[in-house]
């Protein structure tokens, strides 16, 4: 592993060891009394240590076992979405090609970096082809949405989740080899835009933004999270090949993404009737909870850096 | 996690006879992947809703969508109590071939029931009698067959039979939610899917309860473990 990416987990233990210390101070002051949210906020901290050992473990394993990696993610992912989003008896070709096939092939593509069907094979080829499976089972009931709810499933889960270890193919001059620390960056930044929006929001937080799709999420929360997770991607610019201020344009524009992102992905939860996407994540919920901006984000941050630094 | 000591069977029980040995390591071997595949595929939640996994004599009685209902039940109990549960199977179904044969008695240490009544002098559910007697809780799947669409077939008398027999076996009200959308009736791959275990709270035979009132009473408290579930 690289000096640049030992120094980054130091960093982020070092923060979390903080966030433990706080959180277990916080405890000690409720004395034994029951603090619901507390309690979830130490949950949730010890997810972020359990989730930041996984993906370290991973970096230092390679590339291939980044890749495996965020196959399973999106594998998690498009199980709870599928989950939540009910299917009818017909569309069992579809979920099995959709499950079996797309998602195996879509990393495998990665794995062997063709970009040229990577980046249309979802959209495109996988888009004709579910729909054209659930045909077979003649039923017509709810077509258009059930064909709707595979597909997007498949695009959200798979296609964009799929561009984080997608960074690994870019052919950046002067970075060879550290392409590891864009995946790094990404995540760091857009999580640590999450957890800002958070923070900001339970301290400061007063003025809803969508009070219908997210009641936590306030306009104070937003504003200093955005805010000062761009700061914190602009002070890492030295792991990314941007300079200072293109950092902090970037990282401004995935926390946005991210943003975004979780308000779209609770709209549907909240069309279903549930809080979480899943349960797989103690204090945090779901896969998808933890990676709705990740999603938003991630295929955009991909772009930006082929057009502009590839 | 649990205490592994099963308290002996009460002593009002019938005449027994020699009551069924334990699993060995190998079956508890060959049993491990099949139950961590299910669970793994399934992400099976358990939520112990009306009661916690002790150690008790017990009947679960489940709705039944799905030749895998009862693995993903059994899965979802803990070690020392999935080794003293055994499923209530139809011979006629799981007596078919040897591959079948192996997995019941050897894998999931299953109890047969004889569905078709070959032997009109003999109690169909003795084998289930004798199980209960030697100690070993059951899983049962009331409606008698795999129920296809949603809600609850109606209940088969088995189940009121067996409060009336061992009332000191505690009746416990399972629904497995989303199952039969992981493995439809009369596909071979499963769906990776969520599946969630609900355990409800004991229900027993009141006095002087009847058949029909019983079984009524006890899928409503199933059906109504679904919506809560829900």
């Amino acid at each position: 592993m690289q000096a640049n990416t030992l120094a980054l987990f130091a960093g982020i233990g070092a923060l979390l060891a903080l966030a433990s210390l706080i959180g277990f101070v916080l405890k000690w002051r409720c004395r034994g009394a029951d603090n619901p949210v507390i309690d979830n906020l130490n949950a949730r901290i010890n997810a972020w240590w359990v989730m930041v050992a996984v993906l370290g473990g991973a970096f230092w394993l390679g590339h291939g076992a980044v890749i495996l990696l965020f196959c399973a993610v999106s594998f998690f992912a498009l199980r709870e979405f599928i989950t939540l989003t009910p299917t009818r008896g017909s569309d069992y070709p579809a979920l099995v090609a959709a499950f079996y096939f797309v998602l195996p092939a879509q990393y495998l593509l990665i794995t062997y970096d063709w970009y040229g069907l990577f980046s249309i094979f979802i959209p495109v080829y996988v888009f004709l082809l579910l729909p054209i499976l659930a045909a077979f089972g003649g039923d017509t009931t709810a077509f258009l949405e059930r064909a709707a709810k595979v597909q997007w499933g498949t695009m959200i889960a798979v296609f964009c989740i799929s561009h984080v270890p997608a960074l690994l193919n870019l052919d950046i001059p002067d970075y060879a080899g550290r392409n590891l620390l864009l995946i790094a960056w990404l995540v760091l930044v857009v999580q640590l835009s999450d957890v800002l929006q958070y923070v900001c929001g339970k301290l400061l937080g007063k003025r809803r933004i969508a009070p219908r799709l997210s009641p936590s999420k306030t306009v104070e929360g937003f504003a200093g999270g955005i805010a000062l997770a761009s700061l914190t991607g602009a002070a890492l610019y030295w792991i990314t090949p941007f300079d200072v201020w293109q950092a902090a344009l970037i990282a401004l524009i995935v926390t946005l993404l991210g943003f975004f992102g979780g308000l779209v992905m609770s709209a549907i939860k909240r069309d279903r009737g549930v809080k979480d996407w899943g349960h797989m994540i103690e204090g945090h919920g779901g896969m998808l909870d933890r990676l709705d901006s990740v999603c938003f984000a991630a295929p955009v941050f991909f772009h930006l850096l082929r057009w502009g630094w590839a | 996690m649990n205490d592994p000591q099963i308290p002996p069977p009460g002593e009002d029980l019938p005449a027994a006879p020699t009551p069924c040995s334990r699993p060995s390591r190998a079956q508890r071997l060959l049993a491990w992947p099949i139950t961590g595949f299910a669970r793994l595929l399934t992400g099976a939640r358990s939520l112990w809703r009306g009661c916690a996994p002790e150690p008790k004599q017990r009947i679960y009685f489940a709705n039944h969508c799905s030749h895998a209902d009862f693995v993903l039940l059994w899965s979802s109990l803990p070690p020392a109590l999935r080794a003293r549960t055994r499923p209530v199977a139809g011979a006629d179904y799981w007596q078919r071939d040897a591959l079948r044969r192996f997995l019941i008695h050897r894998v999931f240490h299953g109890v047969l029931i004889d569905r078709e009544l070959h032997d009109r002098h003999s109690n169909p559910l003795q084998p289930l009698l004798d199980a209960l007697a030697g100690g070993d809780s059951l899983i049962l799947f009331p409606e008698g067959t795999r129920n296809p669409g949603e809600g609850l077939l109606p209940f088969k008398s088995g189940l009121y039979r067996l409060a009336r027999t061992c009332p000191q076996v505690e009746l416990m009200p399972v629904w497995i939610a989303n199952l039969n959308r992981v493995m439809p009736k009369g596909r071979v791959l499963p769906l990776p899917l969520l599946c969630t275990v609900t355990f409800g709270a004991p229900l027993s035979l009141g006095p002087g309860e009847g058949k029909e009132a019983f079984l009524a009473r006890a899928r409503e408290t199933l059906l109504n473990l679904a919506m809560e579930a829900d």
